[in-house]
């Protein structure tokens, strides 16, 4: 004889009732947390940013260690000056410039009639003024990002990555400090043409004591990760050329 | 123990070393490998198991009558998921730098062999209590391990612990770093936790002669 737990229609049953409830479980919790989460992946971004603009808590030559999140906002209002957005020529101040998501505006610029919008930050530190340009590129096996601060006459003062999911111990390599920490001083600039930067391997250079060449070192084993990094700064900082150059006019 | 009978205490303090589902039964390695590499995310790989395989036990227990048997594993597999997403959940709203370092790994508990080793072992023929105990022991047995495996490749790999310097500072050279030792980054990779487990079970070994298989 068989149970009634066996039965094909019970099975059915039970299976409509069992997605219906963990659904419902699933969707209230994450509703519940979602202001909670929200929250903090701001905060993350806003240590990114002033990461980059080498704002931290680093201490000594130790690992990364960010401006605590009870502090961030605070310490983001002091020395961000300005969030901008370009729009083709037209530059506007926008506070929550930071939130825009570079993801889909690179998707609706595909759109021809749909001018990009770009964010900029306009940051103060020691008195300097410096530009930190969001960035999105391609790794090898999902998305990276980061920031770079750049200085009125266009040398990187400072860098972020980050990345989705690259290999650990290669390509997630890139957001160890000894990375970042070499684009420092690197000109984006040769002569007045624009060149990026190079994630470069072999460029007798290891500890990169050439700043102008426009070249970094590489990550032994991390070769498409570095390249997307050159890739990533070439495509999105060549974007806002036009406005920073005419900062120096 | 008064609380416990002796039965159900056993279920509880077997897994913790004769019957450990690492070292013995050889489940869940992927995981111990993987993110052992600092102590706080070992500790809080624990907790997660902990939690998920307590919980998970006792719904399958409660259900073991009705659930349809020739769709027995899809049950199982979407009570895991379910509590994996909101131990993920809570992770990004509590403790966000802490998720992101654990990113992947924690969704991979789904696919821990404890858990459904356990699930389909235990929880479907025994009672809710019995099956919270026998949860929270394995899931304990697991944790032990990867807290060991966690405390020796932070400390011999970063020389720190929870990161702290216990050791003294590698850049400045002070403490065991003023007479010339230094950090073994190999210990930071995850052959090395396989190495530090294959010790662990060696010692265990050797101390009861009746866990050698012939």
């Amino acid at each position: 004889m068989a149970k009634y737990t066996d039965k094909n229609s019970y099975t059915i049953i039970f299976s409509v009732i069992m997605v219906v409830v963990v659904g419902s479980l699933l969707a209230g919790v994450a509703q519940g947390l979602k202001s909670k989460i929200t929250l903090n992946e701001r905060f993350e971004k806003m240590q990114n940013i002033l990461y980059a603009m080498g704002i931290n808590d680093n201490e000594g030559d130790g690992d990364i260690n960010f401006i605590s999140t009870d502090r961030v906002e605070e310490v983001f209002a002091k020395n961000i000056k300005k969030q901008l957005v370009i729009q083709g020529d037209e530059v506007t101040e926008n506070p929550e410039a930071y939130l825009i998501d570079i993801k889909k505006e690179e998707t609706m610029a595909k759109d021809p009639n749909y001018q990009r919008r770009l964010p900029l930050f306009v940051g103060e530190k020691d008195g300097e003024t410096l530009y930190i340009i969001p960035m999105r590129g391609k790794g090898l096996w999902d998305a990276i990002w980061g920031f770079v601060a750049v200085d009125k006459s266009l040398v990187v003062r400072g860098v972020f990555f980050d990345h989705a999911g690259e290999t650990p111990g290669l390509g997630a390599e890139i957001k160890q400090r000894y990375f970042m920490d070499d684009f420092k001083g690197e000109n984006i600039m040769d002569g007045d043409a624009f060149k990026g930067i190079t994630v470069a391997k072999g460029n007798n250079d290891p500890v990169n004591e050439n700043k102008t060449d426009n070249k970094v070192d590489a990550i032994a084993g991390a070769t498409i990760t570095g390249d997307g990094v050159t890739a990533m700064i070439k495509k999105d900082v060549r974007m806002y050329l036009p406005y920073l150059k005419s900062l120096n006019q | 123990m008064g609380l416990l009978s002796k039965k159900d205490s056993k279920l509880i303090l077997d897994p913790l070393a004769d019957n450990n589902p690492i070292t013995i039964q050889v489940l869940g390695i992927c995981s111990a490998l993987a993110i052992t590499a600092q102590l706080k995310a070992s500790i809080v790989m624990a907790i997660s198991v902990i939690f998920v395989l307590g919980i998970g036990n006792v719904v399958i227990s409660l259900m073991r009558n009705i659930i349809p048997s020739k769709i027995r594993i899809i049950v199982q597999l979407v009570v895991v998921a379910a509590l994996v997403i909101i131990v993920d959940q809570v992770l990004k709203a509590f403790a966000y730098e802490l998720s992101k370092e654990l990113s992947v790994f924690i969704g991979l508990i789904i696919t821990n062999c404890i858990i459904m080793g356990r699930f389909e072992a235990f929880a479907l023929g025994n009672g809710p209590w019995r099956s919270f105990l026998d949860g929270i022991g394995n899931a304990a047995g697991y944790g032990i391990i990867l807290i060991i495996v966690g405390f020796f490749r932070e400390l011999l790999g970063s020389g720190t612990l929870l990161g702290f310097k216990v050791l003294g500072d590698p850049i400045s050279k002070t403490g065991l770093y003023a007479i010339g030792y230094e950090n073994n980054g190999f210990m930071l990779l995850s052959p090395m936790a396989l190495i530090v487990i294959g010790i662990i079970i060696w010692v265990q070994r050797s101390r009861n002669k009746a866990l050698i298989e012939e």
